[in-house]
């Protein structure tokens, strides 16, 4: 376990010059894009010049830019967010709210992708060229080909609108008084179809990965020798060749979990899920500046931690990880 | 999509559909309204401030008209289009300089506070006046609102100002709000600005940011039997494909704002519980225009701005942006407005031959390549037409060697782009025609704008005559007097086209024919909703 603590510790450090790439990156990319968070908002009231002026006062943006980046990470060294401008609230208020969201969805979605990608992975790998492998390899392909908001669409057509079994859209109903298990049960019937249209995308990378991974562990020796010994193929497939070929795929779960934190613009606009990828986008359309970096942040803090976590994963999964990073 | 629709099922359910519609011929029966009941609605939008006496737009109406009331709403059958709200009459003085409002009596807050003539007097000196975009053009003479009972409020001007225009200006521009929460503090930073206390027929019941808002009855409502719905719920569907799914699923009973796209509604007016109204935007006519920087060389030419004119085919533009759902425009007075229209002004057909002899008479021939000189053209993004019509804009102009160099920006950089920098030299926007020429129209080609006011005078345009027209409108009490100026001004401003108006567009709703009294007033999805129920 003590390998593992000090993989903690250097993480964590590492960590630090990480997120102030992070911060002045996005600070700086929003500060080029044209227009300002008053600019977005006059569109809307109209304004006179005088009210507008006032309006960069009372938001801060008045200064130049070095100015604002350096109060704002003065803040940010107090572990203050700052204020959304587009929302007047503190943002990590606001993230926090929609985070819960984005997490059950992408959580749910990683996981059924995972999940099922794997275990078809298992089952095309077992027999590398057979029909059943053939097809799923080119099935799952055929999915991950398509875009998300146009299965996402089709899914609606199909079981919301036809066959009325799933509600369209949002996290719930609305003011339903629901609670406890009731409320839950509501929740996971609200999320099958966006979870399903995420999760189906990236099933084929974990197949796929599963199953070139196994194709190549079968040519082992260890194979050979098992099968020697006499081992039933089942076991020579699950104990022997499958685990030996999920260590990629681990890795894979890492990366993908990082991408998929900052969640799914096009699918929670589509079924109307408050998550963090459209608030992301409302904050860029707003120019809301502490609100989008104080989302980064928060996907970035996550990112580190879940791929802390794989890199514990694979240091219990695989003996040799680690070991040189723990002597150093 | 469509294609994805002919399923056998889908095939086997319309026909039993027909079968049973000739089967059953269908009567009408004159319905009793019944109470009760949610609405749920589509909404796209989330407004960062729901203050419809500070920002006086349809996205902030939408939501907000149903609990803040103006003095008077638009209307198809009343007295000068109007129907009394908050204020049961209104009468204007001889010299201009004064409007006396009577006002309703027995209305309460929804807080329980008695609606007072101070409320009327707070709202317009220290809101619409001051803070409300629109009311700082109209009200800018306003100098003191006189409250002699609770129930009166004087408007004293300090010049005469056309009491036709107030008439005009009362249902966008006059939403009341409470003295007493809004009193003493920082109106515009107030909390009740994001969950409004007024006198509606609902109440604001919550927002959840992302989800939806939720209005509810207001029992002490003064309208009698009124309102008929238990509550209105607000769906955040930020994707277009998905209000019209909502709707036939039945999660949505409406949409409105054509937030069901064009393309879209002729598949969707065949499924059958749904209904598609044209109806109910008189008086929120959106115009497509053409903005101009006068400030380049050969824009500031009449010939180029007439060449460019004639390059445009408006029948083109509304047959196949607006599939039909909109008027072409012939000047900056849409054909729908009763008052003010003429169309007694120079025309510009459309003419491909004329345009290039235009161009060539200016001086600008086409060089080897074809083409003339290069113009960057900018077009809003705020509605999938505005876009659509830039990228036609750029061929039309390509047809008589003008290149366009397309920009594409998101609202904030477009607001910084053409209002502030002046980066431009076409744009394409959509003001809004308000029922009177001085409320949002006449800035869009006044001079001396400042630098950043959206849906003004930014093209750097000046000519002495239109601006002499517009101060003597301002000053002209006489209604029939001050409308020919408005003719006048058309035709002002279709002859030297500081701008080129090209289509007038309303919107359209959807809604399931479950609900009752749709469109019902010339300005419905931005009205109070008080007379609107569902049938269950």
């Amino acid at each position: 376990m003590n390998r593992a603590l000090r993989l903690i510790r250097r993480r964590l450090l590492g960590a630090v010059p990480v997120l102030l790439i992070v911060v002045v990156g996005s600070f700086l990319l929003l500060e080029a894009a044209p227009g300002d968070a008053v600019d977005a908002y006059a569109v809307s009231f109209g304004g006179d010049a005088g009210m507008i002026a006032a309006l960069r006062e009372a938001w801060g943006l008045d200064g130049t830019p070095f100015a604002r980046l350096t109060a704002y990470l003065w803040s940010l060294l107090h572990l203050d967010l700052g204020q959304s401008v587009a929302f007047s609230r503190p943002v990590l208020d606001v993230v926090l709210e929609r985070l819960p969201n984005t997490l059950l969805l992408m959580g749910a979605a990683t996981a059924l992708s995972f999940a099922l990608g794997s275990a078809l992975g298992i089952v095309a790998g077992s027999r590398p060229g057979s029909f059943r492998d053939r097809f799923l390899s080119i099935g799952s392909l055929a999915l991950y080909a398509v875009p998300g908001f146009w299965l996402g669409l089709v899914l609606v057509v199909i079981f919301t609108v036809q066959l009325r079994w799933l509600p369209l859209s949002g996290m719930e109903t609305i003011a339903s008084g629901k609670s406890g298990f009731g409320r839950a049960l509501d929740i996971a019937r609200h999320l099958v179809l966006p979870v399903a249209s995420l999760g189906f995308l990236y099933l084929a990378l974990y197949l796929r990965m599963m199953r070139a991974g196994m194709a190549e562990v079968w040519r082992m020796d260890f194979v050979l020798a098992g099968r020697a010994r006499g081992l039933s193929r089942r076991r020579i497939v699950l104990r022997h060749v499958a685990r030996n070929a999920l260590l990629p795929l681990v890795t894979m779960l890492g990366l993908q979990s990082a991408g998929m934190l900052g969640g799914s613009v096009v699918i929670e606009s589509l079924f109307a899920i408050p998550g963090l990828g459209r608030l992301a986008q409302e904050a860029v359309g707003a120019r809301d500046t502490p609100l989008l970096i104080g989302i980064i942040l928060v996907s970035a803090v996550l990112v580190i931690a879940v791929n802390l976590l794989v890199d514990i994963a694979y240091a219990a999964l695989d003996p040799r990880v680690g070991a040189g990073e723990a002597q150093a | 999509m469509s294609d994805f629709r002919i399923s056998r099922r889908g095939v086997l359910a319309g026909a039993a559909m027909l079968l049973a519609s000739t089967a059953m011929p269908s009567f009408v029966f004159a319905q009793e309204p019944k109470k009760g009941g949610r609405l749920v609605v589509a909404a796209d939008s989330e407004p960062r401030n729901l203050n419809p006496a500070i920002v006086a737009s349809n996205g902030v109406f939408f939501v907000s008209s149903k609990v803040v009331e103006p003095l008077a709403e638009a209307s198809f059958e009343g007295e000068d289009g109007l129907s009394p709200r908050l204020a049961t009459s209104w009468e204007g003085s001889e010299d201009g300089k004064s409007v006396t409002f009577k006002l309703r009596e027995g209305v309460t807050w929804h807080d329980g506070k008695p609606f007072t003539s101070a409320d009327v007097a707070f709202s317009a000196l220290q809101v619409w006046k001051p803070l409300q975009n629109l009311g700082r053009v109209v009200f800018k003479d306003l100098e003191a609102v006189e409250t002699p009972d609770e129930h009166t409020a004087v408007f004293r001007f300090a010049k005469p100002t056309p009491f036709q225009l107030i008439k005009n200006a009362l249902p966008a521009l006059t939403a009341v709000l409470p003295k007493h929460v809004y009193d003493g503090s920082d109106i515009a930073a107030n909390p009740a600005n994001n969950a409004p206390v007024g006198t509606g027929p609902f109440t604001f019941a919550e927002h959840k940011a992302g989800e939806y808002y939720r209005l509810a009855r207001n029992e002490a409502y003064w309208g009698e039997n009124q309102p008929l719905l238990d509550e209105i719920i607000y769906r955040v569907l930020p994707d277009r494909a998905a209000a019209a799914g909502a709707l036939e699923a039945e999660e949505v009973d409406l949409a409105a704002f054509s937030a069901v796209p064009l393309a879209d509604l002729d598949r969707i007016s065949k499924v059958p519980g749904i209904e598609v109204v044209t109806k109910g935007y008189e008086a929120l006519t959106y115009q497509l225009i053409v903005e101009i920087n006068h400030r380049r060389k050969e824009l500031a030419d009449l010939k180029v701005r007439q060449a460019i004119a004639h390059a445009i085919d408006k029948e083109f533009v509304v047959k196949t942006i607006f599939l039909g759902h909109a008027e072409t425009a012939t000047g900056p007075v849409p054909k729908n407005d009763k008052q003010f229209y003429t169309a007694d002004v120079p025309g510009y057909a459309f003419d491909v031959a004329k345009a290039n002899a235009l161009l060539d008479e200016a001086g600008y021939p086409k060089g080897a390549d074809g083409n003339r000189f290069a113009l960057k053209l900018l077009p809003a993004p705020y509605f999938n037409e505005t876009k659509q019509f830039g990228a036609y804009l750029r061929q039309a102009l390509a047809e008589v060697g003008i290149t366009a160099e397309l920009v594409n920006n998101d609202s904030a950089a477009h607001q910084k782009a053409v209002y502030t920098d002046h980066a431009f030299d076409l744009a394409v926007a959509p003001p809004v025609f308000r029922g009177d020429p001085a409320i949002s129209t006449t800035i869009l080609v006044q001079s001396g704008a400042p630098d950043g006011v959206p849906f003004s005078n930014q093209g750097g345009y000046k000519n002495a005559d239109i601006d002499a027209l517009i101060a003597k409108a301002a000053e002209t009490l006489d209604a029939e007097a001050r409308t020919k100026l408005y003719y006048e001004f058309q035709q002002k401003v279709a002859e030297d086209l500081p701008l080129i108006n090209v289509a007038d567009w309303g919107f359209i709703t959807v809604a399931r024919d479950t609900v009752k009294n749709v469109s019902n007033n010339p300005r419905w999805a931005v009205s109070n909703w008080a007379d609107t129920w569902v049938e269950k």
